[in-house]
């Protein structure tokens, strides 16, 4: 059935790592320092990646976007990263982080590559703390830690609502080391256009410097992409307005396959959408939901009255609410994983129970965890009998120190103050669980090209469960590349400098540069923006939380009519060889024209409901998901051809699960 | 709501620029400001004219690439928030806006808002780190407790985002806030004690280099930092900075 090899080493689970590890061939420093190593993107995944291959001697090249690798969008996590270090003695262990991530992946994701990152998350803390990263800590100096959704420990480290910032301000300050000491050398303001590959391997990139408009070309012996996830295809997401899958792409179109390119996270718990020029949406953390009590009205005249702003939520009384996911999930209450919640939520909204001015948001209520908290510190500062204000101040005050910057954000935004009120919240997509198809090596269907972090598919299957991104990032960057780049590597000691005067590269350049031209002599009149917006609603309405056949067909045939007119009616300002957002965004729309088809394609080949995936033919009477093991227990891997993103064709790699039981997910 | 925006145009960093004058309607109260500027491009495109070029990514206030100089202050107007945080409600309809790049002799101008502040990251690059390599060998992370006050002031330093806005605030502009923030995350931590004197010299003398102005303790830094980071910082790392100088081999 499968054509795809994993490369997954032989032996028990828990030794595959190791033993891999052990028969690894090495590159000698000697020779380490004749090879070069191109790292795309600077985010957790990147720079990890990037300081670790030059302290081991390779020269490296890192490139990003943006004007300094410090603000890729890692930085944008708040809530924390997982490890499994047990330090609450609350039962963690490997095997619980291993069997955590498959289940809360809906059994999607690879065994092997899953139990490696269980394995090495513990040394990644070690390693941030070493670092001088900042993370909570209690009274006694030691390293704090609270759950997430969808597992019953406490295994996430946090640096209050901002880790994402820590941890890459952490491996930041690693490169920038790097950086001073001639071992990497970083490129900001440039993205990568195109991949170029020499007798069929990944040898280098087509970049453009983004300030002089020029196209360069940089060849290597190894290409890294760490280039995160695609969510902007559903032009609304929570990724960073740059944030774009053309760099993925290019290299799906040069032979990389595209896996499960369906598997999206839409995240229950954002700011509403509220108006037409919105731009993107702002998360606000799953560790909300150790605290937050999420609801609807009971009754939908109440519904109806909260929307029409005839009452206010805090005047509704306890009766006549409907906490539904402490009713339908009692096990795990507001703690469900994130595809659980969502749809939840997007149930009890279509359901006519909605509460903002759209119907699209449900609440998150604060007031109890404020009386719990307070009624606490009136009993350590021995207060006895507390007024109701006085136990209101004290847990105020204590939510204020967990999550006071979440609730700032949150009232920046909405005018809103959700101590007083509750937070209003719907589901937005917010990360990408599919991407490049990757071996056990994090390497791809190209030789020489490997993905990192977000960009590639293996960790989370059909469903990412909270602080595990950070984690991923971070263990392919530090952990598992540094050794598996290194066996590719191995055999190319003899190769030499790869020239950049080589026809391919010459190839890859003038592609790059016609199609850029074609955009900016395009006699167009509509802004890309508008392509972009248009491409996002198609993708939210029919390829969003819920899909079905007829849907998902409609779709590909907007879509496929969408990517006509973009070509025919977009209008592109400026020129070439000058700073030109309008061109940087032309091109990335382009590519999640492609992209959004294909996601389309893969979603309605997957006849299944798992994870963030649901197709509305395959559900419970009680509206779970219902997954099809016996046929759909596969990784779908894309290959391109005939130069159309729809004529794709499937390559099935079968899902083994020899450690854990395949059984339907309950958090009931 | 309607406003008339005077926005610096700059065409490169040898232009000498000049302010245009722009209307936008049209916009709600509940835009941030950066998607009125997008409004804004978007009306520019259709008139044939080039959109204003501004750098900004997550929207989120956490990137730290949005850097506008609004009616006068670096973010605008309010406290505590990036030029992307920042909505338009906090305007009245019909003002008139007057949006600048940040301005500095070590941050020069790209393009229009746009400006180069690739000093700090080469201030970074002098010593804002640990020299620590990546190893599946280091001591557990609980091996050294870390008094809670310290590590929680430690963080405070470390949520600087690296906009800028305390240089572009300074009347020297001055980036000693910025390179206290990263001193003092890790004067505060047992791990950067090893390297605590050498790296507070080389990060003062890039800064220099740098062209970034003196301190003369205004405070305004403070006052405008989006992070609220403290000026306290600065006092400590002329602490460590005087200790350093008298104590270097």
């Amino acid at each position: 059935m499968s054509t795809l090899n994993a490369h997954i080493p032989e032996g028990p689970i828990a030794e595959k790592w190791t033993k891999h590890k052990a028969k690894i061939p090495l590159v000698s420093p000697a020779n380490k320092r004749q090879i070069d190593v191109i790292v795309v993107g600077t985010g957790l995944a990147g720079s990890s990646a990037a300081a670790s291959l030059a302290e081991l001697g390779y020269n490296v090249k890192a490139f990003c976007f943006q004007d300094s690798p410090r603000r890729a969008h890692s930085i944008a996590a708040q809530g924390g990263i997982n490890a499994a270090k047990n330090y609450q003695n609350d039962g963690d262990s490997t095997f619980r982080l291993f069997y955590d991530t498959i289940k809360g992946g809906d059994y999607r994701s690879r065994e092997a590559n899953v139990h490696r990152l269980a394995e090495v998350s513990a040394n990644i803390i070690d390693q941030c703390v070493a670092q001088g990263v900042p993370f909570a800590r209690d009274y006694g100096g030691q390293l704090d830690n609270r759950s997430f959704g969808g597992v019953q420990v406490s295994r996430t480290f946090y640096a209050k609502g901002q880790t994402g910032q820590q941890l890459l301000l952490g491996a930041y300050s690693a490169l920038s080391r790097q950086i001073a000491k001639g071992r990497v050398k970083m490129y900001a303001r440039h993205e990568m256009v195109d991949l170029v590959l020499v007798d069929g391997k990944a040898r280098g990139i087509i970049a453009r410097d983004l300030v002089s408009g020029e196209l360069e070309r940089h060849s290597a012996h190894a290409v890294l992409l760490c280039t995160g996830g695609y969510g902007n295809v559903f032009y609304l997401s929570t990724n960073a307005m740059g944030s774009n899958v053309t760099a993925a792409w290019k290299a799906h179109r040069k032979g990389a396959f595209m896996a499960n390119p369906c598997f999206t996270q839409i995240h229950p718990t954002c700011i509403p959408v509220s108006g037409h020029f919105q731009s993107k949406l702002t998360l606000m953390s799953e560790s909300l939901r150790n605290d937050g009590r999420i609801w609807v009205p009971k009754k939908k005249e109440d519904a109806e009255a909260i929307r029409a702003g005839k009452l206010q939520p805090v005047q509704l009384a306890e009766e006549d609410r409907d906490y539904y996911l402490e009713r339908r999930y009692p096990a795990f209450g507001n703690l469900v994983p994130r595809d659980v919640a969502s749809r939840a939520a997007k149930e009890r909204c279509d359901a006519g129970h909605g509460v903002n001015k759209t119907g699209e948001a449900v609440y998150l209520d604060f007031a109890s965890a404020i009386e719990r908290y307070g009624k606490e510190a009136a009993h350590v500062q021995g207060l006895h009998q507390p007024s109701p204000e006085k136990i209101r101040e004290l847990g105020e005050a204590i939510v204020e120190s967990k999550y006071g910057n979440l609730f700032q954000m949150y009232e920046k935004i909405t005018a809103q103050n959700p101590y007083k009120t509750p937070m209003m919240i719907y589901p937005a997509v917010h990360y990408t669980m599919g991407g490049i198809w990757v071996d056990y090596n994090l390497m791809t269907t190209v030789p020489g090209l490997f993905a990192l972090g977000e960009a590639n598919f293996s960790d989370h299957g059909a469903n990412r469960l909270g602080a595990s991104a950070l984690m991923q990032g971070l263990a392919d960057g530090y952990f598992v590349a540094p050794y598996t780049v290194g066996t590719y590597l191995a055999d190319d000691i003899r190769t030499g400098k790869i020239s950049t005067e080589l026809p391919e590269f010459e190839e890859a350049e003038k592609a790059a540069r016609e199609r850029m031209e074609k955009f900016l002599t395009n006699p167009g009149t509509t802004p890309v923006e508008v392509f972009h917006r248009e491409l996002g609603k198609i993708m939210w309405d029919q390829c969003g939380m819920a899909r079905n056949e007829a849907g998902l067909k409609q779709a590909i045939a907007d879509i496929r009519a969408l990517r006509e007119r973009f070509y025919k009616e977009v209008k592109v300002p400026g020129k070439m060889h000058e700073m030109n957002p309008e061109l940087d965004k032309a091109g990335r729309v382009a590519d999640f024209l492609e992209l959004g088809e294909l996601m389309c394609l893969d979603a309605l080949s997957r006849e299944e409901s798992c994870g963030g995936h649901f197709r509305e033919e395959f559900q419970s009477e009680e509206g779970e998901a219902v997954r099809r093991d016996d046929e759909f227990a596969y990784v779908a891997a894309w290959e391109f051809s005939d130069q159309d993103p729809g004529k794709a064709k499937l390559h099935k790699e079968a899902l083994v699960f020899e450690n854990v039981k395949l059984i339907t997910r309950s958090y009931k | 709501m309607k406003f008339t925006l005077n926005v610096w145009r700059q065409n490169g960093p040898q232009d000498k620029g000049r302010m245009e004058t722009y209307q936008v309607d049209q916009v709600s109260d509940d835009m941030s400001f950066l998607e009125m500027i997008d409004v804004l491009n978007e009306q520019l495109i259709g008139q044939g004219i080039d959109p204003v070029v501004f750098d900004h990514d997550c929207r989120e206030g956490i990137c730290g690439m949005c850097s506008m100089f609004i009616n006068g202050e670096a973010h605008g107007p309010g406290r505590g928030v990036t030029t992307c945080q920042l909505h338009m409600r906090e305007f009245s309809d019909g003002d008139t806006i007057t949006i600048e790049p940040f301005r500095a002799k070590a941050f020069p101008v790209i393009k229009d808002l746009m400006v180069d502040r690739s000093a700090f990251d080469r201030i970074i690059q002098a010593g804002g780190y640990v020299s620590v390599n990546t190893s599946g060998n280091l001591p557990d992370a609980n091996a050294t407790p870390i008094e809670k006050p310290d590590a929680d002031a430690a963080f405070d330093a470390a949520t600087c985002i690296g906009c800028g806005a305390c240089v572009a605030t300074c009347k020297n502009a001055s980036a000693m806030l910025f390179t206290s923030a990263k001193v003092s995350q890790f004067a505060l931590l047992p791990q950067g004690q090893v390297e605590a004197a050498d790296r507070v010299l080389n990060m003062v003398k890039q800064m220099d280099l740098e062209g970034f102005g003196n301190c003369t303790n205004t405070g305004a830094c403070e006052v405008e930092c989006p992070k609220g980071i403290s000026i306290e910082n600065i006092a400590r790392m002329n602490r460590e900075y005087l200790s350093a100088s008298l104590t270097s081999k």
